[in-house]
């Protein structure tokens, strides 16, 4: 080949640095194709050998994590998990974060993950149906906090409003470990035919190789490696990395990409994502064992001069690469054309199983196209892990203020008040199906005109996985999975978003192994396999990294929709049960943390098997109809669970005092896991006891539905209105600038 | 009934519209690309539905506003035939100057989608006739733009012709300022042309029609032009 390539700069450590590439990795290179690189080649490798696209430091971690169950389709490997849910139909799933672009350009790195995720699902075949998120902001105080939460929300609803998918759900934080380096973690749900999924994998040999979508320009190149490096004071610098999203393109794509399938014309499509053109191509070859040959002037640009380099890295969006059925490459082009959208056919299939890219009559690249994939280098980093942290008895911790003042003080913090302000920014009804909207346990979305649902969560306790990772890990598989009982559904999957910080620091290898032990060990317990992911390392800014934070996405199902729960209160009178056994375990609370001032201790073990005991049964009492309304014990214990059922409905709660045994602060915040309060007609209460009786589920009554307020015998009692003040007026006011 | 209902590029709640019509009127409405230049024979209601038609890049409806199928619309109008625009659809109905006035972005800036209460001003029209003078119904909205503003004579006139058929209030039907969720004039939710046969409002009672959704107060204004219709024909 050329050895001297129209003014490509030559190759110099310090080219290879800016690349991203160790000097052993480039070495690897060397061998592996057996002279220099040229600079197009170079560019590849960066992008295939990144951490984002080849998770060469969490890959050996990953391989062990259960993935199987007979209702799973298709596991990680592929643009989204797929999992059957009967009548021929299938739910395909993904979360994936856009974290650095978002720091850095909140609102255009928010849509664009928005938009990279929706491209992972219809890539499959599927219409999506619903996204949810996971944002985690830094301290309120810090300066910074209130423009990117601004952005980011924006930027979310802005994409999924536009393209016309709701919003249905997800989680939002504050934590000074985010300044610097905030999460947007954006999932997307879609619904396609079992027998109609499609695949990345390319077959045939001389297949025409088509570009779809919009035009290729400059932005975004290198997003992957930016994405793979951690932030120092000039991350700011890297604007230009970021991409810019366009969601009337991507709706025209999408439904471009359906109406084609639809004709039959595909073979194989994978989304331009993360290193744009260089990554999709790749995969396509790779996982159908063939070369690909690509020809760089017939691919549609923004602007002219573009380079062999910049068009292989550039990370413009709402691009896709198919191989279509020759015989209906007009049928194809018509339907493209019908959209406004670009079509050209800009390579082959080729049975040499090598990477080809010419430009201009050059060839820029040749490389072994199976190799770039599979030869990635792959570390086993040393980890060490994080040291247990002590118990914290309850009587250790001396309250503060009273039971009721520490209830009004909670529902105000950032992390318990409502996030009505965000939500309120994202269209979650469009569709027509949206049967439980944002701030309940688990979205509830109807499955075309039903009966079925899915139930949609998703969920992650950072200062737990910081704490102990693997009982961090074990707990945000775990509360997920209680979500989606808590409103029905029978839990089916999940999808997991790894956000960790430097994993060359043995430290935060040890949480990411950590986490991900505990994840496994509960998603196998729980019959809850993991079916796609994404891994973000790096997430540090000055040489501190964020909480360890892996967002589990969760998807379940509902038989029939209405059979189905809600947390509201439903009537006065009714008896309000405590299901699962309450210590009073306060290490970790918010309790702790927000009325204490103590971020500290051990969190609380998560007991796997009484999880599945007590969601078993609370499930079967929603589907029989004895439970009325149900809600999931989380973030600040009991009490903020019963004060936010009776603010969702009015309804107050006359409640008895803590019993003898358990100190009140520990009674009423204290965090115990596999825990839900479920309430049930009086005149089913003895029938509902005995039964748990029966089955070893733990079960107290607790007080009686009633009034407007929630009275604690032996307390001051507090006003619905009174809570829901503080409750919903914090977000507002913090960011109107008035908290 | 015989609905058509109108789909630009990037219009997106087609489906809720069109599975509403179906659910209510008993009848699959047909879904008429932009391009088209007649609409299908027959046709007794035009649905421009809500969605971001061409990004909303430029105001929004502005594109949409001259696409062909526009001048079949403004025909069928002409002649007195039905024409409902729901938020999108309300927004291109004013740059194509079948209604007056302009939907400006939402006072606060941001986009809202929550269920808001309607008054329902007159009953003794196609598209109020399910409803009661004066009854409040629940609808959600969705929008970064609904902010309604004309001239003050225009807001006169149609106060005067009594052509503000829905306006946004409280749950027990009082109008002002802390109901007005985006600074529209006058609260206005929906208004009519002077013929009283096109209708432009931002709220989605499409999304309101099944018990399954914990409200039905949408499905009057189907089940009332779906009446209407059924009489004339």
């Amino acid at each position: 080949m050329t050895k001297l390539l129209r003014n490509e700069p030559a190759i110099t450590p310090e080219l290879i640095a800016a690349h991203g590439l160790k000097p052993d990795e480039y070495q690897r290179i060397l061998e592996l194709i057996g002279r220099e690189p040229t600079f197009t080649e170079l560019g590849i490798f960066s992008a295939m050998w990144n951490e984002h696209c080849s998770y060469k430091s969490s890959r050996i971690h990953l391989r062990g994590l259960p993935t199987k169950a007979p209702w799973v389709i298709q596991g990680p490997g592929e643009n989204a998990g797929v999992i059957d849910i009967g009548d021929g139909l299938a739910v395909v799933f993904k979360m994936e974060s856009h974290n650095h672009p978002s720091y850095i350009e909140p609102y255009q790195g928010a849509t664009t993950g928005v938009g990279g995720i929706l491209r992972d699902v219809f890539t499959m075949g599927a219409r999506p149906i619903a996204c949810l998120n996971a944002l985690s902001f830094g301290a309120p105080e810090h300066p910074k906090t209130r423009h990117l939460v601004s952005g980011v929300v924006a930027g979310v609803g802005g994409y999924g409003n536009s393209f016309g998918v709701p919003t249905v759900g997800g989680q939002m934080r504050f934590h000074t470990r985010y300044d610097g380096n905030n999460l947007v973690n954006a999932m997307a749900v879609g619904l396609a035919e079992t027998d109609k999924i499609f695949y990345a994998a390319a077959s045939g040999v001389n297949m025409p190789i088509v570009y779809l979508g919009s035009k290729t320009g400059r932005d975004g190149i290198h997003g992957a490696t930016m994405a793979s490096a951690e932030f120092d004071d000039d991350s700011d610098e890297k604007r230009p990395t970021v991409q810019v999203g366009d969601p009337f393109a991507e709706k025209l794509l999408l439904e471009a990409c359906l109406e084609i399938m639809e004709a039959g014309c595909v073979i194989a499509i994978q989304d331009m994502g993360a290193a744009g053109l260089t990554c999709s191509a790749v995969e396509m070859g790779a996982k159908g064992d063939l070369g690909v040959d690509l020809d760089l002037d017939s691919v549609p640009t923004r602007e002219t001069g573009m380079s062999a380099y910049e068009m292989m890295l550039s990370e413009s969006q709402e691009r896709m690469l198919m191989v279509l059925k020759p015989e209906k490459e007009q049928e194809a082009e018509a339907i493209f054309r019908k959209w406004g959208l670009d079509f050209a056919v800009v390579g082959y299939t080729t049975p040499s199983k090598r990477f080809v890219v010419k430009h201009g009559g050059d060839v820029m690249a040749d490389l072994p196209i199976k190799e770039l994939g599979d030869e990635a280098p792959v570390y086993d980093r040393p980890h060490v892990e994080t040291p247990q942290p002590a118990v914290i008895h309850a009587r250790e911790i001396k309250p503060p203020v009273s039971t009721t003042e520490a209830l009004k003080r909670l529902l105000a913090t950032p992390e318990l008040c409502s996030k009505r302000w965000v939500w309120e920014q994202y269209d979650h009804v469009i569709g027509g199906n949206t049967l439980q909207r944002p701030g309940g346990d688990a979205a509830v979305v109807r499955v075309q005109d039903g009966p079925k649902g899915l139930a949609l969560t998703v969920d992650v306790t950072p200062r737990y996985c910081e704490a102990d990772p693997f009982e961090g890990g074990k707990q945000a598989v775990a509360e997920a999975w209680r979500n989606i009982t808590a409103v029905g559904g029978k839990p089916l999957a999940i999808t997991d978003n790894l956000n960790f910080g430097n994993p060359e620091r043995p430290e935060i290898m040890g949480q990411l192994v950590g986490c991900l032990k505990g994840i496994s060990d509960a998603c196998i317990a729980l019959d809850f396999p993991i079916v796609s992911g994404n891994v973000s390392l790096y997430n540090e800014t000055n040489g501190r990294g964020i909480l360890p934070t892996p967002s589990i996405g969760g998807v379940g199902l509902l038989d029939d929709f209405k059979k189905s729960a809600t947390l509201a209160f439903k009537a006065a009178d009714e008896a309000i049960l405590l299901i699962g056994d309450t210590q009073g375990w306060l290490g970790q609370s918010v309790y702790l943390r927000d009325i204490c001032g103590r971020e500290e201790g051990a969190p609380p073990p998560v007991d796997l098997a009484a999880e599945k005991r007590n969601g078993d049964v609370v499930r079967g009492m929603i589907k029989s109809g004895t439970a009325t309304a149900v809600h999931d014990l989380s973030d600040g214990g009991l009490l903020v669970a019963l004060a936010e059922m009776a603010m969702a409905s009015g309804i107050g709660a006359m409640l008895d005092a803590a019993p003898e045994q358990t100190l009140p602060h520990a009674w009423w915040f204290g965090e115990d896991q596999a825990r839900y309060i479920v309430t049930v007609p009086v005149e089913h209460l003895l029938t509902v006891m005995s039964k748990l009786k029966a089955v070893g589920v733990p079960c107290v009554e607790i007080g009686k539905t009633g009034g407007r307020e929630i009275v604690i015998e032996g307390e001051t009692p507090v006003a619905i209105e009174t809570l829901k003040a503080g409750f919903e007026s914090w977000l507002p006011d913090y960011m109107n600038g008035k908290a | 009934m015989k609905a058509a209902v109108l789909v630009f590029p990037g219009i997106n709640r087609e489906r809720d519209m069109a599975r509403t019509l179906k659910l209510v009127s008993g009848t699959e409405p047909a879904m008429v690309w932009h391009a088209e230049t007649e609409l299908p024979k027959g046709t007794d209601l035009v649905v421009i539905p809500g969605g971001f038609s061409y990004g909303d890049y430029l105001r929004c409806g502005a594109i949409a506003a001259r696409a062909p199928v526009m001048d079949a619309v403004r025909a069928h109008a002409a002649k007195g035939g039905l024409v409902l625009g729901v938020c999108n659809g309300f927004q291109i109905l004013c740059e194509s100057g079948l209604l007056p006035g302009v939907l400006m972005r939402n006072a606060k800036l941001k986009f809202i989608c929550r269920d808001v209460h309607l008054r329902v001003e007159r009953s003794d029209t196609p598209f109020t006739r399910g409803y009661n003078a004066g009854q409040v119904i629940r609808v959600p909205v969705a929008h970064g733009e609904g902010n309604y503003a004309a001239d003050e004579d225009t807001i006169r006139r149609l106060e005067g012709e009594g052509r503000v058929l829905y306006r946004y209030c409280s749950p027990a039907g009082e109008v002002g300022d802390t109901h007005n969720i985006n600074g529209a004039a006058a609260s206005i939710a929906g208004i009519v042309n002077d013929k009283g046969n096109v209708l432009g409002m931002m709220p989605h009672p499409e999304n309101h029609v099944e018990e399954i959704m914990g409200c039905t107060d949408g499905r009057g204004l189907f089940a009332g032009l779906a009446a209407h219709l059924e009489r004339a024909a």
